[in-house]
């Protein structure tokens, strides 16, 4: 589309919104973009290459420079000390993920359905347990964990995870079904049907892309967390963020096996990023309440 | 459903009950408490110096997270809305960081942000040395001042993107009738943009407000990876941490307790407002 027939007014119809009139323009907001690009790019940049280099040149002044001897030491060094942790948090993330998507379907599907006298207020004192700082609820939530008996670490982590992922599993449910017609579940009810049959024969076929978007949330949110992590299990049986920073937290720091392990403790959400982007953009739109 | 509400009434409401019925006792070791002391913990958590100056610190963080993501976030959207091939490319790359978290970042940007100048230079202040912007170099976050405006530049990294789809949602949201009847008003695109576009952002902008305000209040993770638990970059999120370390429950429970309205006081008004848009609907 040439500036010159979008500043005739051109009739014909088009997809594409004009770009901005001028070439200048174009050409600034381009540069600027490439700029930002750059910017976003450098901390990966840093990470990448000091992961290869050999602990001789991780000094200062071969700080930016790309590594002059290639090596894999410090991904070695990274996978022996996190291999084990890296196989708990898969271990805690997916059955986090798994089930409370499920849990956040049926609830998504009965606030959506039946609107009962309340179900206003409760819905917000849901959303609520959404923003709430964990702070809050994480120090009697060690002491109940001991009484109940559960093993700290991950079985204890996979349970806090279900229970504090359920407000934003429900919410991205109840959004998602809004979209579904009404005359569907009208007509099965018609059918006798009854609330289970209607869940289980017509709405659940139609959930998958809600399933994927609450389970990328629920995914990322588990795999990444680290206040959790820290006030209920250890660096021996709790998940990669603990041992990640313990590898990279300490005085005299190996830096290409910390810039390594840090790439390893991102493999796995990143991929899932790359992949299922658009459903992963999904989870993040939920996140602001307004469907 | 009803097990869920249970679930919730128990482990959000129920254990906030007992972090407000603890922090308002004299729990201070790791024996249990001997009675209730009222509001105690509190006064005293107010003439602690330590405890202001870790407000300090969080309001400066803050403030600067929330400048820099939301012009970040709403440049990055100005600049892709119209939408033009590989526009694709830039929106995923930007938005990657989210994916990430703070403790891996945080390994990059305590690097990043190395404190040495001059010739033991490393991280940025190497950089700059290399592009001869020495006098950019400072101390970041080892700076007694305003060190924790150097802490949000990892959290404005990662959530600008963030901010970004929200605007871009909001952009596209905006029905294409709306600026075609500006256009045969004649309106300018400057115009366009200043009194029709602009103004039906404003709900978008509020909610990333809310979002990013909030997450503000809680961080705790970035500040463990990239300084430690130090006097220097601490936060509530963080002196609640060391002093619970200490086993001295109440006053972490008091902590909590202040996170926990302040978050309330930005969130609850925004999520009842939600609540009443929806009923009108």
């Amino acid at each position: 589309m040439s500036s010159a027939a979008v500043a005739a007014g051109s009739a014909r119809p088009r997809k594409k919104k004009p770009g901005p009139r001028s070439t200048t323009a174009r050409t600034a907001r381009f540069v600027l973009l490439v700029l930002f690009l750059l910017l976003v790019l450098l901390p990966a940049y840093v990470l990448f290459v000091t992961s290869f280099k050999p602990s001789a040149e991780t000094s200062a002044d071969r700080a930016w420079l790309l590594p002059q001897n290639w090596t894999t030491e410090g991904w070695r060094t990274a996978w022996d000390s996190l291999s084990p942790s890296l196989w708990r948090t898969f271990q805690l993330a997916v059955p986090a993920a798994l089930i409370s998507a499920f849990i956040g379907s049926v609830n998504g599907f009965v606030l959506s359905r039946w609107r009962f006298p309340g179900a206003d207020v409760l819905f917000t004192l849901f959303l609520f347990g959404m923003f709430i700082p964990y702070q809050a609820v994480v120090i009697p939530l060690r002491q109940l964990t001991v009484w109940i008996g559960l093993p700290n670490g991950i079985p204890t982590l996979i349970l806090v995870h279900i229970i504090y992922g359920i407000p934003i599993c429900t919410l991205i449910f109840r959004n998602y079904y809004a979209s579904v017609p009404h005359e569907l579940v009208e007509a099965a009810q018609v059918d006798g049907a009854g609330m289970i049959r209607t869940y289980a024969s017509i709405i659940l076929p139609l959930s998958g892309p809600g399933f994927v978007v609450t389970i990328i949330w629920q995914f990322t949110s588990a795999w990444n967390d680290y206040l959790f992590a820290i006030f209920l299990s250890n660096t021996r049986n709790g998940p990669i963020t603990i041992a990640l920073n313990a590898l990279a937290g300490g005085q005299l720091t190996n830096y290409s096996a910390s810039m390594a392990g840090a790439m390893i403790a991102s493999i796995p959400t990143l991929v899932v990023y790359v992949v299922l982007g658009r459903y992963f953009v999904g989870g993040l739109m939920a996140g602001s309440v307004k469907s | 459903m009803t097990p869920s509400i249970v679930v919730i009434a128990v482990f959000v409401y129920g254990l906030i009950g007992w972090t407000v019925n603890t922090s308002l006792t004299d729990r201070t070791t790791a024996l249990p408490a001997d009675g209730y002391v009222g509001l105690e913990n509190f006064t005293k958590l107010f003439q602690d110096d330590r405890f202001i100056h870790s407000l300090k610190n969080l309001g400066v963080l803050t403030v600067v997270f929330i400048v820099g993501t939301m012009v970040l976030g709403f440049l990055w959207a100005l600049l892709l809305e119209r939408g033009f091939k590989g526009e694709g490319v830039f929106r995923s790359i930007y938005l990657f960081p989210m994916a990430v978290s703070f403790i891996a970042s945080g390994v990059v940007w305590r690097w990043l942000l190395n404190s040495a100048e001059g010739d033991d230079a490393g991280g940025l202040n190497k950089l700059f040395d290399s592009l001869h912007l020495g006098f950019l170099q400072n101390p970041w976050w080892n700076d007694p001042d305003w060190g924790m405006a150097a802490m949000a530049l990892p959290a404005i990294w990662q959530l600008s993107g963030y901010v970004m789809a929200l605007f871009l949602a909001g952009f596209r949201g905006i029905p294409a009738e709306l600026r075609e009847a500006a256009r045969v008003d004649g309106a300018s695109e400057f115009q366009l943009y200043r009194h029709v576009i602009f103004p039906q952002l404003s709900p978008v902008a509020l909610s990333a407000l809310i979002i990013v305000g909030h997450m503000s209040m809680k961080m705790f993770d970035l500040i463990m990876a990239v300084s430690g638990a130090q006097y220097l970059t601490e936060v509530p999120a963080v002196y609640l941490w060391t002093t619970l370390l200490g086993s001295n429950y109440a006053k972490a429970c008091a902590i909590a307790v202040v996170l926990l309205l302040v978050v309330a006081v930005v969130v609850v008004p925004y999520l009842v407002s939600n609540a009443r848009a929806e009923k009108r609907r």
